[in-house]
């Protein structure tokens, strides 16, 4: 297939020309046994001779839409396998297999489309995870704004292993994997061409394997999350209210780095709120709190795990702010908006 | 990497406590302060500082947000013009969500205007060049600080020669309101925290006038939990002065970024492109030489000229009580809206829309600590 060419609708006919895409640009990316048979469903006895593991099966989907669809540290394909690995381990599973819904448009270049299928064999192969099945369609211009992707994960989670937000309970502790609002800054920076001095980076990667490390420290973690839309100060919101708890964070403690920092100085945002794509929330009972730390800051997407706070008190989220005040952080109403001023 | 506190020193929380302390000191007495700027109502609020201060102090709210000052007939002409088949609107975020008398941005986008959120004004000449068959508007919202970005967008575009940009100059300008605004009867106020980013664009002079006419104290201030509360305490050891019979006068808190005579280059590009006027602030009414409208050198850039718009008369939503909130009278917990039948998902009244609104912030941040 031709790297300068473009998709055509006919790509998505069904004739030959869909085939050669099928084949040569997606499959010859990302085949495995059990995608290569291109059979109308995959069977998953084929990898490992038997069904997917032992313990409790855990499904979930997801769609990205996201614009631009390259963006320093990482693309839609990137995004797609993190984003669906990433909401299978924060149900404390181990992931094993993807699906991948392509729906592109037609006039889309050949050669980006590649770029975004080589990003979501890479991201699959780093996270231990199959493509197992897929689906391509092609749609008229202008009409989702190049690709969209939906990618459905499956995976099994250990016996023994509990974790949801209803589980956070008095004295846990409050722990954050590293930094918070790369993702969305990132994603901003380049959508709206901001010039700045310092490319910020999206945090995009899959976190598989700092939740193994967590379950490994403590078996009995109450939750994991990803703070992704809304970020820590959703997120937090919606833990609370699952459990019907309290917590309150030490604003002294968030980790956030200063570029980002300022550009939501500047447009007047909260990196509270900024969604994250490669940072978890841990909530865990105390007495645990010093080796998860410790076991995640020896993960190379740990480095900068922290504790950022705990459970307690009357129910809400509070901010103990730097000068000693507190106040609540409420779930957000709607998107940010960028101000005046 | 850092924390979300990046500025340590402005920020340290023995010295926010031994401010804290000299506050209660001074403020034995019933004393009102008010914070002109909705940066300021923000980092008030997110600080959690009204939950330190003592009883009877007030910090109240003045008409310091861009968007809840501008009038209801000019919102619904921004509307009007989304609705013009050939018109590209360009806005800041925090309009779209704005109720008009009918509509919001927000709406007409989804009904199919196009409605685009900018970041910084300079993107309007890259849709206006894009989009040479069209007619891009700019929503010219804000103060001091916006128009000379504003100005600086008109004069590019004049010199690029791009004849499809236009600019609702829906401008106002800080001192000549604060003038006004410091004798409202029945509202005691005992002095101004004046903006920190407006006054880096006018400089600290331009306070002098209300000093002097009214006695009033009046203090610029940064933006940091430490700024404010040293300038709070400045502002109450003006006001003690003022109590014993001596004269107020303009502090500059905030000497790392604000001089007294301002920002020569801004200034000027503001005195080139824009005349002063008489503008109405919303629930306020009309305060003579307190807005920008454009020069006679610039005067097509008006998008008021350039549209044929006509939109009936405005109807405001009842019950709702912002323009007491910005004159200082009254605080968003007062209004029998709050919380209830206005909140930020479905605002009555521009206080609670805009982030920097002291409704929205007094929601996001106050409510329970209040």
């Amino acid at each position: 297939m031709k790297r300068d060419g473009k998709i055509r609708m006919a790509h998505g006919s069904g004739g030959a020309l869909m085939h050669e895409l099928i084949a040569e640009v997606i499959v010859g990316r990302l085949g495995n046994p059990v995608l290569d048979a291109l059979d109308d469903a995959a069977d998953l006895t084929d990898l490992t001779g038997e069904t997917i593991g032992r313990g409790r099966i855990a499904l979930t989907t997801d769609s990205y839409v996201v614009q631009p669809l390259f963006f320093p540290g990482g693309d839609i394909g990137t995004l797609a396998v993190a984003g669906t690995v990433n909401d299978l381990s924060m149900k404390g599973a181990k992931p094993s297999y993807l699906t991948l819904g392509l729906i592109v448009e037609e006039g889309f270049s050949i050669a980006d489309l590649e770029r975004i299928l080589d990003s979501i064999a890479s991201t699959a192969r780093e996270a231990g995870v199959v493509i197992a099945a897929g689906d391509t369609k092609v749609v008229e211009h202008g009409t989702v704004g190049g690709v969209i992707l939906n990618t459905a994960g499956v995976g099994v989670i250990p016996e023994g292993v509990v974790v949801s937000g209803e589980r956070a309970e008095d004295g846990d502790a409050v722990i954050v994997s590293g930094t918070l609002g790369d993702h969305e800054t990132a994603i901003l920076v380049a959508r709206e061409s901001l010039r700045l001095d310092e490319v910020i980076e999206s945090d995009c990667a899959c976190l598989n394997g700092l939740v193994e490390v967590v379950l490994g420290a403590c078996p009995d973690v109450h939750v994991l999350r990803d703070p992704t839309r809304g970020g820590l100060g959703t997120t937090l919101n919606e833990i609370a209210s699952r459990a019907g708890v309290g917590i309150t964070v030490e604003e002294r403690a968030i980790p956030v780095e200063r570029k980002v920092k300022v550009v939501c100085d500047i447009l007047g945002f909260d990196p509270i709120y900024m969604a994250n794509e490669g940072k978890v929330i841990v909530v865990a009972p105390a007495e645990d709190a010093d080796g998860i730390v410790e076991a995640m800051r020896a993960h190379p997407l740990g480095r900068e795990t922290t504790v950022i706070g705990e459970v307690g008190g009357r129910r809400g989220v509070y901010l103990r702010t730097a000068v000693g005040g507190t106040r609540p952080i409420v779930m957000l109403e709607g998107v940010q908006l960028p101000r005046i001023c | 990497m850092s924390t979300l506190i990046d500025k340590e020193r402005f920020r340290s929380e023995p010295e926010a406590r031994a401010l804290i302390a000299r506050i209660h000191d001074l403020a034995r007495e019933p004393v009102s302060l008010m914070e002109v700027c909705g940066t300021h109502t923000v980092a008030i609020s997110r600080a959690g500082l009204r939950s330190l201060m003592p009883g009877g102090l007030k910090l109240l709210s003045g008409p310091g947000c861009p968007v809840c000052v501008t009038p209801l007939a000019e919102i619904d002409r921004a509307i009007a013009a989304s609705r013009l088949p050939n018109v590209i609107l360009t806005t800041f975020g925090d309009m779209m969500r704005v109720p008009g008398s009918e509509s919001t941005l927000e709406k007409e986008k989804a009904e199919g205007a196009d409605v685009r959120i900018l970041y910084g004004p300079l993107q309007a000449i890259e849709i206006a060049e894009e989009n040479p068959d069209r007619e891009v508007v700019f929503v010219g919202v804000g103060f001091e600080t916006t128009s000379p970005t504003i100005a600086a967008t008109v004069v590019e575009a004049k010199r690029r020669g791009i004849e499809n940009l236009s600019v609702f100059p829906f401008f106002k300008t800080v001192p000549r309101a604060l003038d006004m605004l410091a004798r409202v009867p029945g509202r005691p106020l005992d002095g101004y925290i004046c903006p920190g980013h407006v006054s880096a664009i006018i400089g600290s002079d331009a306070y002098l006038p209300t000093v002097r006419e009214h006695n009033m104290p009046c203090v610029v201030t940064g933006f940091e939990p430490l700024d404010i509360l040293a300038g709070v305490v400045m502002l109450l050891e003006q006001a003690e002065t003022v109590r014993a019979g001596g004269a107020a006068k303009v502090e500059n808190q905030y000497s790392r970024a604000v001089t007294p005579e301002g920002n020569r280059a801004a200034l000027a590009i503001i005195a080139d492109v824009f005349d002063e006027c008489d503008a109405e602030w919303r629930e306020i009414g009309v305060i003579p030489m307190s807005g920008h409208e454009f020069s006679e050198r610039y005067r097509s850039f008006d998008a008021r000229d350039r549209l044929d718009i006509d939109v009936p008369e405005a109807t405001g939503p009842s019950g709702c009580i912002c323009g007491e909130i910005m004159l200082g009278m009254k605080i968003p917990t007062d209004c029998p809206l709050f919380a209830g039948r206005c909140t930020p998902r479905e605002p009555v009244g521009p206080c609670m829309v805009s982030t920097e609104g002291a409704c929205a912030a007094f929601y996001k941040y106050d409510r329970e600590s209040v």
